[in-house]
């Protein structure tokens, strides 16, 4: 975007009342950054809800079993392990990116897609192992707000590794072109963003969960 | 295979549902009939369907917005007749089955798919031109967006035919539109269409929001925005902050409807007045959503005809973000009788109230704009001054149910049905209907004919009146709404009285049809060559009659708020020549087809047709997959044809 000032009228000299260098309006991703960006903000409301509803719902046991029956915390800082460092490998291919080493890119964008699996199973691990015990969803309200909110994250995380496979076919197609560094830009953005709610979820359900 | 739909699903036995859907089908025969006699099909495809410009998406949104506004007041008129007769012996023409479903899809209908698709459509048409840029920032995602508000009006036309739609008033509140009270289809039904169109609004919201902040003219600061521009910055605002919490909250009724769990249950921990929390942290802001961009309508044509600078702009940009962070801290004043005790209710009460300040600041700028004015009263401006009027009251009669002792009186009564009608009609409406008629010119160079448009404008005006003045006088007397028969046969005038109001609306929205038509017919007699037939002030003047395509050959240098008017007044000179190729977005399918899925995928949810569902679901994946795999979305207008067209309409302003 061009400043105004530099095109501020000189007083009594003549007024520009429109540019005739080529501004150039680029639509290919002038405001893709932001608009991903408050993209993002609004999924964070999603999560917001699902907080607040956990919060208000998650001592509603119904009789059934509580945090401090269910949660394994050794697991689950296994799992939220995993889901940072593939946080942290995202970040090496990102730096790969910028000096346009695409293999080594195409590398570590594998490695954080395989953390992102192993989360995903060990959540699922987690998942089962709970409705096996009989901590269901429709077991009580607690019960259900847990599953709604972890459940949305691991559900984003899918998403984020199948956006992940198509970025890589991408790269690995067309190389790190303009538009592919964007797109890995806003992916980062995304998954970032899912480490950061899942810091929220392993605090407020899990680690304060459990307190006595 | 077909889950739980079958022929029963179909209502044979409702002959009122069968007329109708017989002249629904016989009108859409017509209808295709006539657009593949006259060889349509592929123009509109390649120039509408398929189109990424914003203008072009802003009017299809206004036509859908149109047509829903049909079947959204054909509800009302239904339920104003069922009103006025079903007193005392007499049941009337409606079972409560078929009146409960009335009244929700009114509601639905007229938020969702009539004020909204409208107050988008003049935000997608108007703001780029505005802030004199070419499109909007992600031009696909606008052709998604509408597409999938349109997919939203599909689902909802497709309960009247097939199954039906929600009994349960129109926010769904639980345990009514939980599965044990609601077991049917309708709930199902209103939670796909707002979920599907959902995303629509939110993508056009962020959209819009990428638009104003990033692509504005050189020289337009925040403070120098049109004030139009300003209120759909906040209204887009409220939608990214508000529609998440819809999104979310209809999932988790979802949830308790298809899976069994209990969030809004009376059992298991279950908590409904979550549900109703969190609904209205969506649905307050919602009205400020479409209250904003009538605002802004408001002001342009306020200093429009008035030939003057608006009077106190920045105090109406405050006005306009306190409102903005306001709406979002009165929500629980939907349910003071929840029983959140003094101290809640005492705090909602007074943010409810503070609200009027800003609010009463915008109509003062209004009146000191006209103050010493040079006023033309054209047709934007007589619906801007029966606004005033008429929000006033409905303005007041809000203040005085944000009293929390009040409102344990007047809950659910008629009195908050005319309240809010009488904001949503004067203020809203109103507004879109001057929005309307001010940019039609913009947008199809001919004005609308004024004979028509004036009779709509008295039509509307005197109907709104008579048709919501009696409802503030029975729910002063205690008649809660949703009723649909009355033992008091006392009460039957004042129902009549307001059912004769609807006739007469119904008079103003077949004037501003035949208004439409007229207008068609008579568009040499109305033409205006110039592109700024009204001596309008800001940018989307300074181009042609309908806007070419890029809307500006040359980007506009901003100087002054009124960019326009200041263009005019320092002497600026048409560029006409030195043309260059311009880069532009290329239409693309693809949105047509990902909102068809996603119906497809609505219906399997709604009829227990896993397959369709999952099947669809599979398939939206796919093809937004393959979509991005498309890298050539961009092209050049020639600077041949960017010459073409800018010489035609040289030759217009000379008159020849």
């Amino acid at each position: 975007m061009d400043q105004a000032h530099a095109h501020s009228p000189v007083p009594g000299g003549p007024v520009n009342f429109y540019v005739t260098e080529e501004h150039e309006h680029v639509h290919s991703g002038a405001g893709t950054m932001l608009g991903f960006w408050i993209y993002l903000m609004s999924d964070c409301l999603i999560f917001a809800v699902l907080f607040a509803t956990y919060g208000v719902l998650g001592r509603n046991y119904a009789a059934g079993p509580g945090p401090a029956d269910l949660f394994d915390l050794s697991l689950v800082a296994l799992n939220t392990s995993m889901l940072l460092f593939s946080s942290i490998t995202y970040g090496f291919a990102m730096l790969l990116m910028e000096r346009n080493r695409k293999a080594a890119t195409l590398f570590w964008l594998g490695v954080t897609g395989l953390f992102g699996l192993a989360f995903l199973g060990i959540e699922l691990y987690e998942f089962s192992h709970l409705i096996h015990a009989g901590a269901t969803p429709q077991r009580s309200a607690f019960l259900s707000s847990f599953f709604a909110l972890v459940g949305t994250h691991g559900l984003h995380v899918t998403f984020g590794i199948i956006w992940l496979v198509v970025l890589m076919v991408q790269v690995a197609q067309r190389g790190l072109v303009p538009e592919n560094k964007r797109r890995l830009m806003c992916l980062s953005l995304f998954w970032h963003f899912l480490d950061v709610i899942w810091i929220g979820v392993f605090s407020f359900v899990y680690l304060i969960g459990v307190l006595p | 295979m077909f889950g739980r739909l079958s022929l029963n699903s179909l209502p044979l036995h409702e002959p009122i549902l069968v007329a109708t859907f017989a002249m629904v089908a016989l009108g859409g025969i017509a209808l295709v009939a006539a657009i593949t006699k006259y060889r349509l099909w592929a123009y509109l495809w390649r120039e509408w369907f398929t189109t990424v410009d914003h203008k072009r998406i802003g009017i299809m949104y206004v036509i859908l917005a149109l047509v829903m506004l049909l079947r959204g007041f054909s509800d009302a008129i239904m339920m104003r007749a069922q009103q006025a007769i079903a007193f005392g012996g007499s049941e009337g023409y409606l079972p409560p089955h078929h009146y409960d479903q009335i009244f929700t899809a009114h509601g639905v209908i007229m938020i969702f798919f009539f004020a909204m698709p409208l107050v988008t459509g003049l935000m997608n048409f108007v703001v780029p031109l505005q802030i004199g840029a070419r499109d909007v920032a992600f031009p696909f995602l606008n052709n998604f967006s509408f597409w999938m508000t349109t997919a939203g009006a599909v689902i909802v036309m497709m309960s009247l035919f097939v199954g039906e739609f929600a009994q349960t008033g129109w926010l769904a509140y639980p345990p009514l539109s939980g599965i044990e009270a609601s077991p049917g289809v309708g709930v199902d039904y209103y939670i796909w269409a707002l979920q599907v169109a959902g995303v629509g609004t939110l993508l056009s919201g962020v959209n819009l929001i990428a638009t104003i902040v990033k692509m504005r003219a050189p020289g337009m600061s925040m403070m120098k925005m049109p004030v139009f521009t300003w209120t759909s910055l906040c209204t887009n605002v409220l939608i990214v902050a508000a529609f998440p919490v819809l999104t979310a909250v209809l999932v988790l009724l979802s949830l308790d409807r298809y899976v069994g769990t209990n969030f809004f249950t009376s059992d298991f921990g279950g908590n409904p007045m979550m549900y109703v929390n969190l609904i209205w942290i969506w649905g307050h802001p919602e009205v400020y959503i479409l209250i904003l961009p009538a605002f802004g309508i408001f002001s342009e044509v306020v200093s429009t005809y008035s030939s003057k600078r608006l009077f106190g702009y920045s105090s109406m940009v405050y006005a306009t973000v306190v409102i903005t962070i306001l709406s979002y801290l009165v929500w629980l004043h939907h349910f003071f009788t929840m029983g959140s005790g003094a101290s809640v209710n005492s705090f909602f009460g007074i943010t409810t109230m503070v609200i009027s300040i800003p609010t009463g600041a915008k109509i003062f700028n209004w009146l000191f704009t006209m103050y010493r004015g040079r006023i033309r009263y054209e047709l934007p401006m007589m619906w801007t001054v029966g606004f005033m009027v008429t929000f006033v009251v409905g303005g007041m009669t809000g203040v005085l149910l944000a009293v929390p002792p009040a409102d344990f009186q007047l809950h659910n009564s008629l009195f908050l049905i005319a309240h809010f009608h009488n904001v949503i009609i004067g203020g809203v409406v109103f507004g879109l209907l001057a929005g309307i008629t001010y940019w039609f010119p913009k947008a199809f160079g001919y004005k609308l004919d004024d004979f028509w448009g004036k009779l709509s404008f008295w039509f509307w005006l005197v109907g709104f009146w008579v048709a919501f003045m009696p409802l503030y006088v029975l729910g002063l007397m205690g008649v809660t709404r949703r009723v649909n028969h009355f033992d008091d046969s006392s009460l039957q005038i004042w129902f009549v009285i307001a059912a004769f109001g609807a006739v007469l609306i119904a008079c103003g929205i077949a004037c501003f049809l035949i208004q439409l038509v007229v207008s068609f017919m008579k568009r040499d007699q109305l033409r205006d060559w110039t592109g700024d037939p009204w001596g309008g002030r800001t940018l989307e003047w300074a181009t042609s009659s309908p806007p070419p395509a890029y809307n500006f050959a040359f980007t506009p240098v901003v100087h002054d708020n009124d960019a326009w008017w200041d263009m005019k007044k320092r002497g600026f000179e048409r560029p006409v020549e030195g043309f260059r190729p311009i880069h532009m977005p290329k239409n693309t399918g693809t949105g047509v087809i990902l909102s068809a899925l996603a119906v497809a995928f609505s219906v399997g949810m709604i009829w227990y047709m896993w397959w369709l569902a999952a099947l669809s679901f599979v398939a939206i994946l796919v093809v937004s997959i393959v979509h991005t795999f498309n890298y050539d979305r961009e092209f050049y207008i020639p600077a041949e044809d960017v010459a073409r067209a800018e010489g035609a309409r040289t030759r217009m302003l000379a008159g020849e």
